[in-house]
């Protein structure tokens, strides 16, 4: 505070000047306190009680808040990279797909897809990876839900050759004996099964199923045991029945077939000795029908036959993707890497610029109609400024859509500014000013809105300006203007960034009020946001945009630090 | 120093109302001549503020002229009045350094740079600031901060200062420090200040004149020994120094002398000041240090009072001893503490008396 080498204030005596000469002058270097500990440890442990008993005070807010809204929004905000559906829906054809190709693949994924998309179809969970992909790629959602219904057909073909070759391929208490081996069994592969069922359901899978796959058979025919034990989780698990009572679905019978194909297959049942090896030999030897997947596929919707849903499927194969952050910003992933999207769907960024730009009007507007009302508020004798006052917060008392509904009376073309604008002569009665349903109306009706916002905090800094400030301007000679310019303003500038900043963001987050009056020149890039969120539930590009809103917002908030400090934005005192 | 007949300010027939209702400002008529020292002291509510604002050109003179250098000054604007003015808590621009706020005044002044620069130096000098120009006033201590507002009050060299209660924000020993400096300062620099305090102590010392304000008037305008020793009316009798007051009705008066015959019965002598004829009510008032217990030293025939030591206390470089005196128990006299200075314990009965023309008959 003082230069005590300079300080002219040099009288010898005991002033606070000299007292903090003397602190000035005090040797730098570790405090002890009486003990001998240095004094920040011992004031600290003084303190810590103080502490503990601050933070037994806010914890249950705190609690509140983490559990209602701190911890919603990091999971939101998580949507906008997770991408696990579609591994979860589709594991093995996801496993099995070649990244680097960007062809139809051959045989063998067909046929993954055939079996991962019967469960899918079966919990029902293969129309959510269609409404997935198709934000990708427009049409796949009906290429995943018309296949859904017909996957039955090609399994039940099987079945019934099989059922013709002996009675027993229809027998509940047959296929169990065959699978089941509990003294030997396959628990890898139980686990695996539980694992992605309740990937797929997001039910929990942990219970008993009373079933246990044979390792032998497993290691004879991987496809029907890997089908029969995913069957016998969902069965047990989801639907609540008993393994060896129920008949299998038409899938594992097609996997069946699809061993029996095997020549590998062919070679392990000639040795193979436990239950059902009779039949086994026998379906293996008789002529089953021969399925192509691939060509089964193309004949359910020809679109399995292009490459398109195919490199859709391999771009978002990964459990995170940055797809909805490109298509957040007019982007797309493609198998050719991050390409535009096509401009009927480059909507996003021109979103964010208006808002931001109109944000940015709104609060300029803000700023020309509060700050002559505020420095009124702060100068006004006590009974007058109070009465203003109400006037200001007046507004809080009413609910906010009803101010903007009575915009939309205000208005609209026949409404009241109109007519009034009509009566007086300046615009004609053929042309009415259109101001809702556009970018007028929201500027009109937000700055209203949060107008209170810029004149509170801009009152509370006014109110600390002493009145001698100007006055001691003027008495140095400065203008009315001078003084007002070159002392008031300045001083007020806190207020001003405290106002900005809050209605700033407040508005670039605004949502009823463009809804109710932007029409769609007018609407935010919130309004989209709540669009994805309630109408075409893409979370995970609602989840995008807002992150990246909540960015922008952190983003301004430092620039704001940085330029002008934070520490000169004043709410109060 | 000060030219008694050059009339710089004058006050005519002022008056201010702030409701239209009752006057802050009562009939003010006042003279303050080139490079006068003039105090306004008064208690909060004299109007002695509202009077150094309506000078300054923050208020407005609701009947009567204000004239600066002959000119009538009412309907100019405080920026065009060219009148210096110290704030009482500084009124220091705190968003400017301190040069930039006394390169301020320079600056409307459209005074160019280089002699701008030259000004604020030598003006920072003349406080003893002349480090500190690059600091902001928040950055200066109490003591500091003054200098500074007064510095820039000065740096456009106007002929009229203005101070409104300039010191009440220091501690004691500072103040007393700046009230030396700014009374030099202002007579070496031969401008006009007024300055309106409510300390007594800072009238005293650094006035030419005071003027004690108290219910919208002068109630008396003289030089501070003047002001002490020869107060004009019971109010500045009271309001300026330490004093007692006995009530009592006028016996007799025979010129500059008088008789007062006390409640209590008893007659002193006094010299009446505002009082004419005999049988008037009256407020008689003797200072602390003017009382005599010592009968050699008065006149032979005065009248004496007996009095009952209360309270001796030891105030080191004197002594203040309470007594009873005609009934009342607030009866102090002070006493210099010299070697043969008689120390009286409480309960004593002694005789005082005084000079008669140390004791005043006032209105009642």
């Amino acid at each position: 505070m003082t230069d005590a080498a300079t300080g002219p204030d040099q009288i010898t005596g005991a002033t606070p000047d000299n007292a903090l000469r003397t602190a000035d002058r005090a040797e730098a270097g570790p405090v002890l306190s009486a003990d001998g500990t240095p004094l920040k440890t011992s004031l600290n442990r003084a303190l810590r009680r103080e502490k503990m008993r601050a933070l037994l005070l806010v914890s249950p807010l705190l609690i509140f808040i983490l559990v209602t809204f701190i911890a919603p929004i990091a999971d939101m905000l998580f949507r906008s990279v997770e991408n696990r559906i579609v591994a979860d829906t589709l594991p093995q054809t996801v496993a099995g797909l070649d990244q680097s190709s960007l062809e139809v693949p051959g045989e063998p994924t067909f046929e993954d897809l055939y079996f991962d998309l019967f469960l899918a179809a079966e919990a029902k969970k293969h129309t959510q990876l269609g409404t997935r992909l198709n934000y990708e790629s427009a049409g796949v959602s009906s290429l995943f839900r018309s296949s859904g219904r017909r996957l039955d057909d090609i399994g039940e073909e099987t079945q019934d050759a099989l059922e013709d070759l002996d009675e027993s391929w229809g027998e509940a208490g047959f296929w169990y004996g065959l699978m089941n081996n509990a003294d030997d069994s396959d628990d890898a592969l139980l686990k695996s099964e539980r694992a992605r069922v309740k990937a797929l359901t997001a039910e929990p899978t942990g219970g008993d199923i009373a079933f246990a796959p044979s390792a032998e058979i497993a290691q004879i025919l991987p496809r029907t045991t890997r089908a029969y034990t995913a069957w016998a989780v969902y069965i047990a698990l989801i639907d609540d029945d008993v393994v060896a009572e129920e008949e299998p679905w038409e899938a594992v019978y097609a996997a069946l077939g699809v061993d029996l194909e095997r020549d590998a297959t062919l070679e392990a049942l000639a040795t193979y000795a436990g239950p059902g090896a009779d039949q086994l030999r026998a379906a293996a030897e008789a002529d089953l029908p021969s399925v192509d997947y691939r060509a089964a596929f193309v004949e359910m919707d020809d679109g399995w036959g292009e490459t398109e849903v195919w490199n859709t499927l391999r771009t978002y194969s990964s459990e995170y993707t940055i797809g909805y952050f490109l298509n957040a910003i007019d982007l797309q992933l493609t198998p050719n890497g991050i390409e535009k999207r096509p401009d009927r769907e480059s909507i996003y960024l021109m979103l964010f610029q208006r808002t931001l730009v109109m944000s940015l009007i709104i609060t300029i507007s803000c700023i020309i109609l509060g700050y002559p009302i505020a420095w009124l508020l702060a100068n006004l004798p006590m009974r007058s400024a109070n009465l203003l006052m109400i006037l200001v917060l007046l507004p809080f008392w009413t609910s906010l859509l009803v101010r903007t509904s009575a915009w939309k009376i205000l208005l609209q073309q026949q409404g009241v500014i109109n007519d009034l604008l009509v009566w007086i002569g300046i615009v004609s009665n053929t042309g009415r000013l259109v101001l809702i349903n556009n970018q007028t109306g929201t500027i009109i009706a937000m700055t209203h809105i949060l107008l209170p916002f810029m004149i509170l905090p801009l009152y509370s800094v006014m109110k600390t300006i002493p009145v001698t400030y100007v006055r001691a301007a003027k008495s140095l000679g400065a203008t009315d203007w001078t003084a007002f310019w070159r002392v008031y303003f300045p001083n007020s500038v806190p207020g001003i960034g405290a106002g900005s900043i809050l209605v700033f963001i407040l508005s670039i987050g605004y949502y009823i009020t463009p809804e109710l009056v932007g029409g769609t020149s007018g609407v935010f890039i919130s309004n989209r946001i709540a669009y994805h969120i309630s109408s075409s539930l893409n979370w995970g590009l609602a989840a995008a945009l807002g992150t990246i809103l909540l960015a922008a917002v952190l983003m301004l908030y430092y620039t704001y630090d940085r330029m002008v400090g934070i520490d000169n934005v004043k709410l109060g005192g | 120093m000060r030219d008694g007949t050059d009339e710089f300010v004058v006050f005519d027939h002022v008056q201010k109302s702030y409701d239209g209702e009752t006057l802050v400002v009562k009939d003010l008529n006042l003279s303050i001549g080139k490079g006068e020292f003039l105090t306004m002291l008064g208690p909060s509510g004299s109007g002695k503020t509202t009077c150094l604002m309506m000078l300054a050109g923050f208020e407005t003179a609701t009947h009567g002229e204000i004239l600066l250098d002959g000119r009538p000054i009412n309907n100019i604007p405080p920026h065009k009045r060219g009148i210096g003015m110290v704030f009482q808590n500084y009124a220091l621009f705190p968003h400017m350094t301190v040069a930039e706020n006394l390169a301020f005044p320079l600056e409307v002044r459209k005074v160019d740079k280089s002699a701008r620069e030259e000004r604020v130096k030598s003006a920072l000098d003349m406080v003893q600031m002349g480090a500190f120009g690059g600091r902001r006033p928040a950055q200066l201590s109490g003591g500091q901060q003054q200098r500074v507002a007064l510095a820039r009050a000065l740096v456009f060299e106007p002929e009229l200062v203005l101070m409104d209660e300039p010191l009440g924000a220091l501690d004691k020993q500072l103040r007393e420090h700046m009230q030396f400096e700014i009374t030099n300062l202002a007579h070496s620099l031969g401008i006009t200040t007024v300055y309106v305090t409510h300390d007594q102590t800072e009238a005293l010392t650094m006035s030419d004149r005071v003027a004690v304000f108290d219910d919208g008037r002068i109630q008396q305008l003289a030089p501070p020994d003047k002001l002490y020793e020869e107060p004009e009316n019971s109010f500045v009798a009271q309001f300026i120094g330490e004093n007692n007051t006995l009530s009592g009705v006028i016996d007799k008066i025979d010129g500059d002398r008088c008789t007062v015959r006390l409640t209590s019965g008893d007659l002193i002598d006094a010299k009446p000041v505002n009082v004419t004829k005999p049988g008037e009510k009256t407020l008689v008032s003797i200072r602390p240090e003017r009382v005599e217990f010592n009968k050699d030293r008065l006149m032979p025939g005065a009248h004496t009072l007996k009095a009952e030591v209360l309270e001796f206390i030891y105030m080191g470089d004197i002594f203040r001893t309470r007594l009873r005196v005609a009934g009342k128990d607030d009866f102090v006299v002070k006493t210099r503490n010299a070697p043969d200075q008689a120390r009286l314990e409480p309960g004593r009965q002694i005789e005082i008396g005084w000079l008669p023309s140390d004791c005043r008959a006032l209105d009642a």
